[in-house]
């Protein structure tokens, strides 16, 4: 028998080594290995205060691992974070679009942080506000827009510097089953179109199964399970993703702290009254 | 260099859209110049002190620059919670070339600010002294505006939400305008007073914009330039420094 040298290992979009992040006493994400193969879309599943958002947090260069590394596409997030930006495009879980500004405004000043030039930020912002269908309204200020909408225009916004890795962070929360719909129909062509790697979290399991093709399964900050669906079930024993998650995660009821973000919004809303 | 331009046009246009915040902040620098100025002027008149309007426009203009450039400072929290911040700290772009976009912007448009409340002191009776020191006026207007906006920034990228503003309006903005010499004559007064006012930053843009614009210049224009400009470069360095370690 002659040893076969193994395949070339596949190229990751994402490679997560011993990943750990404290908040004082709190470990909200405890040595973390994780890598994501490109292309194709992931699910980083877990319950509230899991540690989903840190690691995206941390994936996107927003804060400062306590120990760790991460790579995108190959780039070193502590070592070389422009290179690393560059890659990656986000649509966060809070709208991030500047509400004073028109939705081709929106388009054209993210383009413009991402070196592109004035003719190629034109055409970019024309087709993704076509595929988004948003292009008739690209002169209306983005305070007019509803929800859907704006979300609409950030997945537009995250994809006009063709990012090799696009971070959805509960893209759909709040949206219609139409909205939804349509978002996923854009991902599905993306991913196909251009090879992108979609990194997903949601809590929405039905779509999880629906359109990830793996899905890894985090509490506690740590990882629980990796595989795809149809894995995950046989190894839970269980008929759904819904049903193999809860018998993953268990059924008690997290709390998650408010961040000065969130006791910033209720403030607001307070003071709206 | 094109960044820089994108996001401090992105100021502009924030400001030009809120015509609220715009007229806002105009009415109360000018119910400081209508009530004191028409109130105290035949006080200081009688005094010896001549048009009380004329030495009290300069500082009601530079009023109207510290607020707005303050607020704009301020905003970097109103982003942080509209998300928009985030979407800047993602990208491919130096904290810093950020940060001076916003400050650059700011202090524009806080400046803008301070020359339309000039515009309105021309309606109460104000003159223009001298002309030909106007651009320097400008130059003194404009670093004002730059040295709170920065000074804002700075404040804003360590307050996590707006509660601290009020905090911040009370024992700082407030402070700073009312102890700047901006509504009296600094000479003979008490001593402490006259320490306070010295480590006041806004004393030496008020007093080198009112000598500027042909008023009593008490620390002479090239001391005010000097101080004015070495505390907005500082301001600049702090606010940089503090942005670079915002974490969303």
């Amino acid at each position: 028998m002659t040893l076969r040298k193994p395949k070339s290992p596949p190229e990751y979009a994402i490679e997560i080594r011993g990943l750990s992040r404290s908040f004082g006493a709190f470990k909200a994400v405890d040595n973390l290995d994780l890598s994501v193969e490109a292309g194709g879309v992931f699910a980083f599943l877990g319950p509230n205060g899991a540690g989903k958002t840190t690691t995206i947090k941390m994936l996107t260069t927003l804060l400062a691992p306590s120990a760790g590394s991460l790579k995108l596409c190959g780039f070193d997030v502590a070592k070389d974070p422009r290179a690393a930006r560059r890659c990656f495009g986000i649509v966060f879980q809070d709208p991030s679009v500047d509400d004073e500004l028109t939705a081709a405004e929106n388009m054209d000043l993210h383009g413009a942080m991402y070196g592109l030039a004035k003719a190629l930020r034109r055409r970019r912002t024309e087709e993704l506000l076509t595929l988004v269908e948003l292009w008739d309204r690209r002169s209306d200020p983005v305070k007019r827009f509803s929800g859907g909408m704006k979300r609409r225009l950030e997945i537009a916004r995250a994809l006009m510097h063709e990012p090799r890795v696009l971070f959805l962070d509960e893209p759909t929360v709040g949206l219609d089953p139409q909205t939804r719909q349509h978002l996923w129909d854009y991902v599905g062509k993306l991913c196909k179109k251009s090879g992108t790697t979609v990194f997903l979290t949601t809590h929405y399991l039905e779509e999880a199964e629906k359109v990830a093709g793996r899905i890894a399964v985090i509490d506690h900050g740590r990882l629980v399970a990796q595989g795809t669906a149809a894995e995950l079930r046989k190894a839970t024993r269980t008929k759904s993703l819904e049903a193999a998650f809860i018998k993953l995660t268990g059924h008690g009821l997290r709390q998650e702290e408010a961040g000065g973000v969130d006791r910033l919004r209720q403030f607001r809303k307070m003071w709206r009254r | 260099m094109e960044v820089l331009f994108a996001l401090w046009l992105r100021q502009i246009k924030r400001y030009l859209r809120s015509r609220a915040r715009l007229v806002g902040s105009l009415g109360q620098p000018l119910l400081f110049l209508v009530a004191l100025g028409f109130g105290f002027g035949p006080m200081y008149r009688r005094a010896g002190g001549g048009n009380f309007i004329q030495f009290l426009a300069p500082g009601v203009v530079a009023m109207g620059a510290l607020f707005t450039a303050m607020f704009s400072g301020i905003e970097v929290i109103w982003d942080k919670q509209f998300g928009f911040l985030k979407e800047t700290l993602v990208a491919p772009v130096p904290r810093i070339t950020i940060m001076l976009g916003r400050n650059l912007g700011g202090a524009t448009v806080a400046t803008v600010q301070g020359l339309l409340v000039l515009g309105c002191t021309f309606l109460a009776g104000f003159r223009v002294g001298d002309w030909m020191t106007f651009p320097l006026a400008l130059l003194f207007l404009f670093l004002i505006a730059l040295l709170f906006t920065a000074l804002g920034t700075a404040l804003a990228c360590r307050l996590e939400d707006m509660q601290g503003f009020q905090l911040i309006m009370n024992f700082l903005i407030m402070p700073v305008f009312f102890l700047s010499g901006a509504l009296f004559p600094s000479e003979g007064l008490p001593a402490g007073m006259d320490i306070v006012m010295k480590l006041d930053p806004l004393s030496y843009g008020v007093d080198g914009l009112r000598g500027a614009l042909g008023g009593p210049c008490v620390n002479g224009l090239p001391a005010d330039l000097a101080v004015m400009v070495t505390l907005s470069a500082l301001a600049l360095w702090l606010g940089a420094w503090l942005f670079e370690g915002v974490q969303a």
